[in-house]
């Protein structure tokens, strides 16, 4: 079933990591698998935030060795980094397999090339999967529900103009962290995708992209859309544009949410088979599969619709 | 059994066309058994007498509860206060009850109700008043799609926009709308009425067997066997009065409405039995 949210404060930072746990826990009823956030704070020079994962948190219950495993594993991605003529200027470790880094790449910045290079590279480790890199988005997902994830990777305090998130019930692949959503448009830095349906034309999909130089890290059709976007992004598509083809050329039953670095969009299938409700003032933009995730930070009275079938939104932060 | 007989002022007023033959379990009125319109276990309750909660540190579970615990003590009137969306609130009430939300329901509210007069004062989730008896449930903003599924009796109106798949299978009653509905209304509609004042989104009364839809905007698209048809004095009498009973009124007037119904090129029904097909084919 999943469930979807998503938020953006157009008058500045807020506490949108509390209020996207929140949101989600309301949800919980609509997939306790996993849960995921993906928050866009302020960027900080030209760092970029980079998010990672060594080994699954189902790895680390299994075998005397995965401990040493997974250090070795960390250490290897040090080196890498700096190997790409970039510093670590920042390391929090949230979890034993999972990591936050400042990234700050020699000679003020990395262009679209080297950072899906700096990416292959990171990735080529065993075990290694980096679920984002951009300079306002910072991408956290494991299993559990939204409180138990929030409070393991410190989210309560996380300030930030807008975010989106999700609530897994695992139906098509595994329950596992590369499973969950959001997923981070590689190698786009600042895109994260939630979705909540189910894609027929997957597999035909997923093959042209990956012809055409794309990775997938796990079998879930929800990270088609990640990538679809970004392919056609790369292209010279704007996201609504991006959004409203893909309408009509992705099969099946879905409402999705996408961010980026200063947007927030929505989109539907032509069936409007999957819910979404919508509130929207001045200064906020709320939405969510189930109107009680955008009264769980609205406890006033407010108006809220549904957005109707085949309709594409992008809110500006 | 009541017996019935083949023509009904219904089919005066082209609400449906196949002729009722034969008995019917349907309890008619009459004053002398008006008691046999409560059910056995329904509670015994003053309209006059009202009661009201809050509901916003109450589970569902225990707002329901409340709910019946007040009919029990002869509640008629009921207001429940900061219902914040939640889900399947004011359900299953087969009573005669004045009940009021001074707030917003989630998915599910209101279902499988017969009887009570229900008015929410916000926005309903999706599948509000799904398999609904009888009586009057009114929403006062916006809905979520599924709005009336399968309902058989009643007045389900929303003064605000509807979203998809309205009135999906239903078997009986009146659904008004006031503004927009979304794709798919009137889907597989058996029996009934649907008045959309506003658009109707794509493949309206898409495989609709029967019943009638009324839209008083744009019609996105027509679904299969759905199709144009003829507005009687009768209907528009009974629209006009229908809507002046929940305080709406047609943007254009009755008579611009667009009457739909089933083209029913679609049927396929007889009364052989599987097996009796397999010798015919």
């Amino acid at each position: 079933m999943c469930g979807i949210a998503g938020l953006i404060h157009r008058d500045g930072s807020a506490d949108i990591g509390g209020e996207m746990t929140s949101m989600l826990q309301a949800l919980k009823h609509r997939g306790p698998d996993s849960s995921g956030f993906a928050l866009y704070g302020e960027p900080q020079n030209d760092d970029y935030m980079l998010r990672f994962k060594v080994a699954e948190q189902e790895e680390m219950s299994h075998g005397f060795d995965i401990h040493a495993e997974v250090k070795k594993r960390k250490a290897i991605v040090d080196e890498r980094i700096q190997g790409s003529g970039a510093s670590i200027v920042e390391e929090q470790g949230a979890t034993e397999y999972a990591f936050r880094y400042r990234v700050r790449f020699s000679n003020g910045g990395a262009d679209q090339d080297k950072l899906k290079r700096f990416a292959d590279y990171i990735e080529d480790i065993e075990g290694a999967e980096i679920l984002s890199m951009g300079r306002a988005l910072e991408l956290v997902k494991d299993l559990g529900d939204a409180s138990r994830v929030s409070d393991q990777y410190h989210l309560g305090s996380f300030k930030g103009t807008h975010a989106i998130g999700h609530t897994r019930m695992a139906t098509e692949s595994d329950v596992d962290i590369r499973s969950a959503h959001p997923y981070w448009a590689y190698p786009f830095s600042d895109i994260a995708v939630v979705h909540n349906g189910q894609l027929t034309n997957y597999w035909g999909f997923r093959r042209d992209l990956e012809h055409r130089g794309h990775r997938f890290m796990s079998n879930c059709d929800s990270e088609l859309i990640a990538v679809y976007l970004a392919d056609q992004m790369s292209e010279g598509m704007n996201l609504k544009d991006a959004m409203t083809l893909s309408v009509s050329e992705l099969d099946g039953v879905f409402t999705y949410l996408v961010a980026t670095a200063d947007s927030l969009g929505m989109a539907k299938d032509t069936m409007a088979a999957k819910p979404l409700v919508l509130y929207e003032s001045e200064n906020f933009i709320g939405v969510a599969s189930e109107e009680v995730a955008i009264r769980s930070i609205f406890r006033e009275e407010i108006d809220t619709w549904d957005p109707y079938e085949g309709e594409v939104m992008v809110w500006q932060k | 059994m009541a017996e019935v007989d083949g023509q009904h002022k219904s089919h005066d007023m082209g609400l449906h066309s196949e002729k009722l033959t034969g008995r019917t379990q349907q309890v008619f009125f009459s004053s002398e058994e008006s008691d046999n319109f409560l059910y056995p276990e329904s509670f015994k309750v003053d309209i006059d007498n009202k009661a009201e909660f809050d509901a916003g540190e109450m589970e569902i579970n225990a707002i329901n509860l409340k709910i019946r615990e007040l009919m029990q003590a002869g509640n008629g009137h009921i207001v429940v206060k900061n219902p914040l969306a939640k889900h399947s609130l004011g359900v299953g009430i087969l009573n005669r009850l004045k009940l009021e939300f001074e707030g917003s329901l989630g998915y599910f509210g209101c279902g499988l109700i017969d009887g009570p007069n229900v008015r929410v004062h916000g926005r309903v989730g999706w599948s509000f008043a799904e398999n609904m008896m009888a009586g009057v449930a009114v929403v006062e903003k916006n809905a979520g799609s599924t709005f009336g599924a399968a309902i058989r009796g009643g007045d389900l109106v929303c003064k605000g926009d509807v979203g998809s798949r309205t009135g999906i299978d239903q078997k009986g009653g009146t659904i008004i709308v006031g503004g927009r509905s979304g794709a798919f209304s009137g889907f597989m509609m058996q029996r009934g009425r649907m008045i959309i004042l506003g658009d109707a989104g794509i493949n309206l009364g898409d495989s609709m067997y029967d019943g009638t839809i009324y839209v008083g905007g744009k019609i996105e698209s027509l679904g299969v066997d759905a199709v144009p048809g003829d507005m009687s004095d009768l209907e528009a009498d009974w629209i006009e009065r229908k809507l002046s009973a929940h305080g709406l009124t047609a943007p254009n007037g009755v008579r611009a409405l667009q009457k739909i119904v089933a083209g029913k090129k679609l049927w396929n029904y007889d009364n052989l039995e599987p097996t009796e097909k397999k010798i015919i084919l």
